[in-house]
C-alpha cells in the first residue's frame, strides 16, 4: 500500500480530520506572507523491555501522536504543537505561530513536496515482528547465552526497543508527503569482577527493520559476546598516557570523530549564521587529500537513514569533504533557501513537539589505500583506540571531545596493552589535516547512535575505515 | 490553566486510570499525568527570530499483577485512549517475571501533608512582549564591546504545567509549577579565532530572574575573555572548579550513591555507607522544601515524602539516594529520591571566589567541561576542558583543547576547600571546589 494511504490511515483516520480541514489550516498559515509553511503530523508507537538480574524486570509500551504546525519568514520562525490532532486546536495554534510574519513573499512554489521517492526500509511494524512470547525467549536467550561464556561475568541486562512511527508532511501548495519508518534496538550490558576489580562492557545494535533483524546472522547472541570481550579487555586496562600523540582509530563506531570534528560544525544553519569554526571555508582544504567524507541518508535500513526528511525532502548522499576539500553543508529548507543553495535531505526533528533544523543522517569517510596492519606498523610510539561513547563539539571554536571505552598502547608497531578509556580533544578544522593513512576497511557502526542538538535528538549512523592521525591529545592519567 | 477546576478534572482523570486498572485485574497501581503550556521567543541580531508556542499532555501508568509489572503511557486523555493505556500495561504484565522487590511505596512512607512551597508564579507575558525584552538582552550582549561579532541570539522560555500523581494506596495529589528563563549566547572574533560563550537566568517566579541587561553583559564578559585561548602541555597540578561546573562533580556522587547503579553493583562507591569519602569539613544535604526553589517537592515520582536530610556530614556518606525498589533490593527503605534529588546543597566555606584563587596559587581554573568520559563502575574520569591558567592567585591567560583527568574517588578525597560563590541557579547548590592535583593532557 502506499505510503500517504498508511500515515492517512495511522494519523488523519483516527483523529477524524480530513484533507479539506489541513487545507484551511494551511490558508490560515498562509494568510499573511509567509515564505514557507507545513503542517507535520505524526504519530508513534513504541515498546521496550528490559531483563536484569536474571527476569524479565520491566516492559513499557508508548503511543504518542500530534501535529506540529510552522511558517517561514525571511530567518524568522513561527512554530506551535498540540498533541490533540483537533480543527480548532490546529487553527489556534496557525493563528499563534503567523504573527512571526512581518514582510515576506508570498509562499514560493520552489518549496514543493515531491510527487514520488525511493523506499529505504519497508513499512513494517516492529513491535508485531515477533510475538510477545518471542520477544521474551530471545532477551532470555541471550541473557542466558552470555552469562555462560565467563565466570567473571556478575550481572548481565539487555534492552529491546521497537518504534513504529507514521509522519505526513503537508506542504504549502497542498500536497502531502509521508513515511513510514520502522526503528529496533538492542543493547547488551554486562558487569565482571575480577580480584574486586569491577568493570562494564556494552554493545548493541539496531537498524530500520523488525525484531529478526536481531536473530538473522546471530547478531543478538553477537552483541553479548562483544560486550563480554570488552569488559574483561577492560580488566586488564592500565593507566592511559597524556599528551600529543598518533592515535590510529579503529573502523566503524569511531567514525563518531567525524560526527563531532566536522559534522555539526557543517550543518547548514550555523554556517548561514557564520556561527562555525568551517563558515565560509567551502572549496578550501580542511582535511588530507585521502579523506573523502560524505552524509547518506539513502543507505537501505541503515538508523540514521530516511527515506524522505522532516520536511519532505528525499535524502540522498551529499559529499562534504572530497579529497580534503570543503565541498558544502546538510542543509534544511529554510537554511537552504537563505544559502541560496538546494536542500540536502537534512531537515530533521525529534517530532512533531520540535521544529525542524539541519541534522545528520550516516556520516562516514570512503576507505583509502592502506592495509590496516600496515597503518598499525607504521606507528612507533601511540595509542589504538577501536571503541568509544560519546562526544560533544563547539562549533565556533571547533573544539571536539570523543571518549574511548577500550583503546591500547601501540609500541613499535604492534597493538600491546591495553589503556583505561580517556578522553581525546583536538580541533575540527584541523584533525582531518593530519590524517597520514587512511585504511581500505570502511565499516559502518552497528546501529546504536543518537546525536544531541539544541535539546533534540535524533537517530544517526556514523562510519569509517582504520585512521591514521598524526598527533591528537590524549586525557589519560600517566604524565 | 487557570484554577482549582482544572486541578480536580485531571485528578478525576488518574483516579479513572487507578479504577480502570484494577476493573482489567492489576493487584495494585500508580498513574500519573501532566499538562505543560509554554512559550519560547528567540532575538537575533536585533530582531525576531522565533516564537514557539509548546502544549505538552501525557499520561502513564504501571500496573502491578502481584509482584509482575508493567507500563505504558500516552498523549490521549481520552476515555478509550485510558482504557487502551491501561490493557497495554496489563499486557506487558503477562510477560514480565514477579520481582519480590517490586511494588507500590510502604503507606507509612507516602506524603501526608502539602505545605505550598511557592513553586507556581505565572508569568503573564505575551510573545511581543517577551521578544522586547530578548532583544535588550541580546543588544546588550552585542553592544558590550567591539569584539562581540556574532550572535546565537537571546531566549526567554515560560513554562507553567500541572503534575498529578496517584496510586491505589489511596495517594492522589496534584499541584502547579511554572519554570522561567532567560539565556544569552553571543560570539567574540579576534585574529580569525573565534569564541563563544553564554549565560542564564532560570526561576520559579519571573521576578527573581536576572535583568536581561545584566544576562547579555555577563553573556559578553564571558565570550571575550576566552580569547586568545590556547592549549597546555601536560602536566600534574591544582584544578579549581568554577561553581557553574562543581555541580556536576556533586552530580557524578549522588549518581554513585543511587540505589539503582548499587544493587546493581556498577558503582565505584559501593559499600559506601558510614564511610569516610570526602574530608572531614565536607557537609552535603538535601532540602527538598525550599520555598520557591527549583528542585523543590514535597513528595517524589512514587508520592513518597521529601525530607530534609543529611548525606554526607563529617565527610562520612549517612544515606544512600534510594526510590522504593532500589531501597528494597538493598534491604533498606526509601528516601524519597525517586527521580533524583531535591536541592542538594553542599555547605559553602569561607572563601569568596578571589580567595578560591589565592588558594589554587598555581593550577588550572575549569570553568566549561566537554563529553562524557565518567566512568561511573570505576570512578574513572578524564573530560574535556576549557578554563584558565592561574599563577600566584591571578588569571594569566585562557586555555582550552585539553583535558583533565582523574580517578573521583581520589578526587572526592582531596578536595582542599568549597567555596562561598555558591550558583543558585539549579538543583545542586554549590561553590567553586578545589581538588588537590588532577592530570592535564594538551598540545
Amino acid at each position: 500500500m502506499a505510503l500517504i494511504t498508511l500515515a492517512k490511515q495511522a494519523i488523519l483516520r483516527p483523529s477524524g480530520i480530513t484533507e479539506s480541514e489541513i487545507d484551511m489550516i494551511m490558508s490560515r498559515l498562509l494568510s499573511s506572507k509567509a515564505d514557507a509553511a507545513d503542517i507535520y503530523f505524526q504519530s508513534t508507537r513504541a515498546e521496550s523491555w528490559v531483563m536484569e538480574g536474571g527476569i524479565i524486570k520491566e516492559g513499557s509500551h508508548n503511543i504518542a501522536q500530534g501535529a506540529g504546525v510552522r511558517a517561514v519568514s525571511g530567518d524568522k520562525t513561527g512554530f506551535a504543537y498540540s498533541d490533540r490532532i483537533e480543527l480548532p486546536v490546529l487553527l489556534e495554534a496557525a493563528h499563534n505561530v503567523k504573527a512571526i510574519v512581518r514582510q515576506g513573499q508570498n509562499a514560493s512554489a520552489g518549496l514543493t513536496l515531491p510527487a514520488k521517492w525511493p523506499s529505504y526500509y519497508a513499512p513494517i511494524d516492529p513491535v508485531k515482528s515477533l510475538e510477545d512470547r518471542q520477544k521474551i525467549d530471545l532477551l532470555q536467550r541471550v541473557e542466558s547465552e552470555t552469562r555462560k561464556l565467563d565466570s567473571r561475568i556478575e550481572e548481565v541486562i539487555v534492552s529491546l526497543v521497537g518504534v513504529h512511527d507514521h509522519i505526513l508532511v503537508a506542504g504549502q501548495d497542498g500536497s502531502l508527503a509521508a513515511d513510514v519508518r520502522p526503528l529496533v534496538r538492542m543493547n547488551v550490558t554486562v558487569i565482571v569482577v575480577q580480584d574486586g576489580r569491577r568493570e562494564q562492557g556494552s554493545m548493541g545494535g539496531g537498524a530500520r527493520n523488525d525484531y529478526r533483524y536481531f536473530i538473522e546472522q546471530d547478531r543478538a547472541l553477537g552483541y553479548g559476546r562483544e560486550a563480554v570481550r570488552q569488559a574483561l579487555v577492560n580488566l586488564e586496562a592500565i593507566d592511559a598516557p597524556a599528551g600529543n600523540m598518533t592515535v590510529v582509530l579503529g573502523p566503524g563506531w569511531p567514525g563518531i570523530l567525524l560526527h563531532e570534528a566536522i559534522g555539526h560544525g557543517l550543518e547548514g544553519d550555523f554556517n548561514r549564521k557564520g556561527t562555525s569554526a568551517f563558515s565560509g571555508r567551502v572549496g578550501e582544504r580542511v582535511a588530507s587529500e585521502l579523506c573523502t567524507v560524505v552524509d547518506d541518508g539513502a543507505l537501505p535500513g541503515r538508523r540514521g537513514s530516511l527515506s524522505i526528511d522532516d520536511e519532505g525532502t528525499p535524502t540522498e548522499q551529499t559529499v562534504l569533504i572530497e579529497k580534503g576539500i570543503l565541498k558544502g553543508y546538510m542543509q534544511d529548507k529554510m537554511n537552504a533557501r537563505l544559502m541560496g543553495v538546494k536542500p540536502t535531505g537534512n531537515g530533521r526533528r525529534e517530532s512533531y513537539a520540535h521544529a525542524p533544523m539541519p541534522r545528520m543522517t550516516n556520516t562516514y569517510m570512503l576507505s583509502g589505500p592502506h592495509n590496516p596492519e600496515e597503518i598499525i606498523r607504521s606507528v612507533e610510539k601511540g595509542i589504538y583506540a577501536k571503541n568509544f561513547g560519546g562526544g560533544q563539539v563547539d562549533i565556533t571554536s571547533g573544539k571536539f571531545v570523543f571518549s574511548a571505552s577500550e583503546a591500547y598502547l601501540i609500541e613499535n608497531g604492534r597493538i600491546t596493552r591495553p589503556v583505561k578509556g580517556a578522553t581525546l580533544i583536538g580541533n575540527g578544522p584541523d584533525v582531518l589535516t593530519r590524517v597520514s593513512m587512511v585504511g581500505n576497511d570502511l565499516e559502518l557502526d552497528s546501529g546504536v547512535g543518537t546525536c544531541g542538538k539544541e535539546g533534540q535528538s535524533v537517530p544517526v549512523g556514523v562510519g569509517q575505515p582504520t585512521l591514521k592521525i598524526d598527533g591528537l591529545t590524549v586525557g589519560g592519567t600517566s604524565v | 490553566m487557570q484554577n482549582q477546576d482544572q486541578l480536580n478534572e485531571l485528578k478525576a482523570i488518574v483516579q479513572s486510570l487507578l479504577d480502570e486498572a484494577i476493573r482489567q485485574g492489576a493487584s495494585t497501581a500508580e498513574a500519573g499525568l501532566s499538562q505543560e503550556n509554554g512559550l519560547s521567543v528567540t532575538a537575533r541580531m536585533g530582531d525576531v527570530e522565533t516564537i514557539e508556542h509548546h502544549r505538552d499532555q501525557g499520561l502513564g501508568v504501571t500496573v502491578y499483577f502481584g509482584q509482575r509489572k508493567g507500563s505504558a503511557s500516552t498523549t490521549h486523555l481520552s476515555p478509550e485512549a485510558i482504557k487502551d493505556t491501561v490493557a497495554a500495561a496489563c499486557s506487558i504484565a503477562r510477560y514480565t517475571n514477579a520481582d519480590d522487590y517490586a511494588g507500590l511505596p510502604e503507606r507509612d512512607l507516602l506524603a501526608t501533608e502539602f505545605p505550598d512551597l511557592q513553586l507556581n508564579h505565572p508569568w503573564a507575558i505575551d510573545a511581543e512582549a517577551a521578544i522586547a525584552i530578548a532583544i535588550e538582552c541580546e543588544d546588550a550582549a552585542r553592544g558590550y564591546d567591539p569584539e562581540i561579532s556574532n550572535s546565537e541570539g537571546a531566549s526567554i522560555n515560560t513554562h507553567q504545567g500541572v503534575h498529578v500523581l496517584g496510586n491505589t494506596l489511596g495517594f492522589l495529589h496534584g499541584a502547579m509549577t511554572t519554570r522561567h528563563s532567560l539565556s544569552c549566547s553571543v560570539l567574540a572574533e579576534r585574529g580569525g579565532n573565534m569564541q563563544r560563550d553564554y549565560w542564564y537566568s532560570v526561576a520559579r517566579n519571573p521576578l527573581d530572574l536576572e535583568s536581561a541587561i545584566h544576562v547579555g553583559q555577563k553573556a559578553a564578559q564571558r565570550t571575550l575573555r576566552r580569547l586568545g585561548a590556547r592549549s597546555l602541555s601536560p602536566r600534574q597540578c591544582p584544578v579549581l572548579y568554577a561553581a557553574e561546573v562543581a555541580s556536576g562533580l556533586l552530580g557524578s556522587f549522588i549518581g554513585a550513591i543511587s540505589g539503582s547503579v548499587l544493587y546493581r553493583k556498577s558503582s565505584f562507591l559501593l559499600n559506601s555507607l558510614d564511610t569516610q569519602i570526602f574530608p572531614e569539613f565536607i557537609h552535603i544535604h538535601e532540602q527538598p522544601h525550599l520555598i520557591g526553589a527549583l528542585g523543590s517537592a514535597v513528595y517524589d515520582s512514587e508520592g513518597v515524602a521529601t525530607r530534609p536530610h543529611d548525606i554526607v556530614s563529617n565527610g562520612i556518606v549517612r544515606s544512600y539516594v534510594l526510590s522504593t525498589y532500589s531501597a528494597r533490593k538493598l534491604g533498606m527503605r526509601s528516601t524519597g529520591n525517586a527521580g533524583g534529588v531535591h536541592n542538594l546543597i553542599i555547605d559553602p566555606g569561607a572563601l569568596d571566589f578571589q580567595g578560591m584563587l589565592k588558594m589554587l596559587d598555581t593550577g588550572l581554573l575549569v570553568t566549561e567541561l566537554m563529553g562524557q568520559g565518567v566512568n561511573m563502575v570505576t570512578g574513572d574520569y578524564s573530560r574535556g576542558a576549557a578554563g584558565f591558567w592561574v599563577e600566584n592567585g591571578k588569571i594569566q591567560y585562557p586555555v582550552e583543547e585539553i583535558t583533565i583527568a582523574g580517578n573521583l574517588k581520589n578526587m572526592y578525597k582531596h578536595i582542599v576547600a568549597v567555596g562561598n560563590d555558591v550558583d543558585l541557579r539549579g538543583n545542586v547548590r554549590t561553590g567553586s571546589i578545589l581538588i588537590e592535583r588532577m592530570s592535564i593532557a594538551g598540545e
